[in-house]
């Protein structure tokens, strides 16, 4: 008990442990469409790309290079899609250009002009230190914003990732959800950025929908088991990461990993089965004529 | 098929990209098709279900359909991700795309998808995830699915590929009631013995509409022949006509 009350004592500890709890659960919830949607590459690369709008943005204003970083977060992600949908580029191809490029200039202005806001390694690999009032806000700010655009599209957030063609057909605007969606993965990912780590992010938005999607075959069941791992992963984590002395978002994604071989071993063939088909593609499908 | 029906295309040319596939197509779809538009692989038969449907838009002529037009489409079996985490009734509902507040379902709409599911005797297989069906029972999920929007068109791409001749005839025969029941019906087939000798209307593609009419109207040599592309040979039995390759003896067979 001592063990999980004597970190809390200390304000950073609290904020980073609030941050990580909810960063996880966040992951874990948007995590689920991103995966059965075979876009996980898409949100490794844009976490890369979101980077390269964090450090120009520093650069620029000061002030506001969290709403800087996520229009650039929103227009990378724009740009993607919409490379990939008019297929003259493949969409692996289109993410591989648009966010290293990003990424490479993030990389650059960091090297050239230093940052005002946390360390390299820091941004790389999570870190909750310096963890303001204002990002706790801006986090909140975004799971209410993603929890609205779930429970008010969830029919047609569910029609668009299992079919999106007969989506249309049925009358559903797919092109405006996917576009819904991507800004909504965009302000998730800038969000939980700093303490899971640039180069983390993509990992937990992958492993607890896989982990949720080896424990059930009901969409909806995933959706709450997904954030529950997410929130358990970030947590746990969190804690590790505390006594380990290591970067937050390392802890949190090894204990993701963890967990992953446990309900691997313990669901069997069946949860294999279940899993197997999780995230086959590496794009959006461009079945739909914008 | 009258003009002005639920939907008309009138000269339209559609394709991907650069490639047109269908050429100056004029079709009119009204409340009392029942028919199957039938060539052989690559003439066109789906991008002309996706045109009627509007997923393609046409590089030229027009599209035009009736005021709130409400379209049901089975897709191809082949096309589903049969491991996407969803049950029986979860895919079920996804036709009724506007909810209240919560997402789930309410009492009314329960009721409205077990009634469907009982429709096409798959009621007990609701909580099943659709991997645990068979190809007929994933059929009739899907059919469920287009009748639970209650549509005035139903499009079907390839309704009985992959499945057995017992579903088949039971697709068939659920068909045929729901067009008794005033349904508009349309389904893309290749194959011409199974399907389309049961249809009253059908439509020959092969990159334009070759002909359309009754089966004994256009289930023809020469008809055949241009939507083919091979010689086909046409016997009559009980009435209706039957095809066979023309690489078999006429002389046999009669």
């Amino acid at each position: 008990m001592e063990t999980l009350i004597e970190p809390l004592s200390f304000a950073f500890f609290q904020k980073g442990l609030l941050v990580a709890t909810l960063s996880g659960a966040l992951l874990g919830f948007i995590g689920v469409y991103i995966v059965l949607r075979g876009m996980s590459y898409i949100g490794h690369g844009l976490s890369h790309a979101i980077f390269g709008g964090y450090a120009a943005m520093q650069l620029f204003a000061v002030q506001f290079y969290v709403l800087g970083a996520g229009l650039w977060g929103i227009a990378s992600a724009i740009a993607i899609t919409t490379v990939a949908r008019r297929g003259r580029v493949g969409a692996d191809a289109a993410i591989g250009v648009i966010t290293t490029a990003s990424f490479a200039l993030g990389v650059a202005l960091f090297s050239k002009f230093g940052s005002s806001g946390p360390a390299f390694d820091q941004a790389l690999f999570g870190s909750i230190l310096g963890i303001t009032n204002s990002q706790i806000i801006w986090l909140v700010v975004v799971m209410l914003i993603a929890g609205a655009f779930v429970l008010l599209r969830y029919r047609e957030l569910l029609f668009t990732t299992f079919d999106p063609e007969v989506a249309q057909a049925s009358g559903i605007r797919v092109v405006r959800v996917e576009a819904m969606l991507m800004i909504v993965l965009s302000l998730s990912i800038l969000v939980t950025l700093t303490v899971i780590g640039v180069t983390l992010v993509a990992a937990m938005l992958v492993i607890p929908a896989v982990i949720a999607r080896m424990l059930t075959d009901s969409f909806g069941r995933m959706l709450g088991i997904s954030t529950v791992v997410g929130l358990a992963c970030g947590l746990i984590g969190m804690y590790l990461s505390y006594y380990a002395g290591v970067p937050s978002g390392t802890m949190i994604v090894l204990v993701g990993a963890v967990a992953f071989l446990v309900v691997f071993a313990v669901t069997g063939i069946r949860g294999r089965e279940r899993a197997a088909g999780v995230d086959e593609h590496s794009g959006p499908r461009a079945t739909i004529s914008a | 098929m009258t003009s002005a029906g639920l939907i008309d295309l009138a000269s339209v040319s559609a394709g991907y990209g650069r490639t047109t596939v269908l050429h100056d197509v004029s079709l009119s779809i009204d409340s009392t098709a029942f028919s199957g538009i039938v060539g052989p692989s690559g003439a066109g038969k789906t991008t002309l279900l996706r045109v009627l449907l509007g997923l393609i838009k046409p590089s030229s002529g027009t599209r035009t359909t009736a005021p709130s037009l409400r379209v049901a489409y089975v897709p191809q079996l082949e096309t589903v991700d049969w491991k996407f985490p969803v049950t029986v009734f979860e895919c079920v509902l996804m036709a009724r795309t506007e909810h209240r507040f919560w997402p789930w379902p309410s009492a009314q709409e329960r009721q409205a998808v077990a009634a469907v599911l009982d429709r096409l005797g798959i009621a007990d297989l609701a909580d099943r995830h659709i991997r645990e069906l068979s190809g007929g029972q994933q059929q009739r999920m899907f059919l469920a699915r287009a009748l639970l929007r209650e549509p005035q068109v139903l499009l079907l791409d390839e309704p009985t590929s992959g499945v057995d001749i017992n579903t088949r005839h039971d697709v068939l025969h659920l068909l045929g009631d729901l067009h008794n029941d005033g349904m508009a019906i349309i389904l893309t087939t290749h194959d011409l013995n199974g399907m389309a000798a049961h249809l009253p209307h059908l439509v020959c593609v092969n990159g334009h509409v070759v002909a359309e009419g009754a089966p004994r109207d256009v289930i023809v040599p020469s008809v055949l022949e241009e939507t083919f592309g091979a010689r086909l040979e046409v016997l009559q039995h009980l009435g209706m006509p039957i095809v066979v390759d023309g690489a078999y003896s006429t002389r046999e067979a009669t």
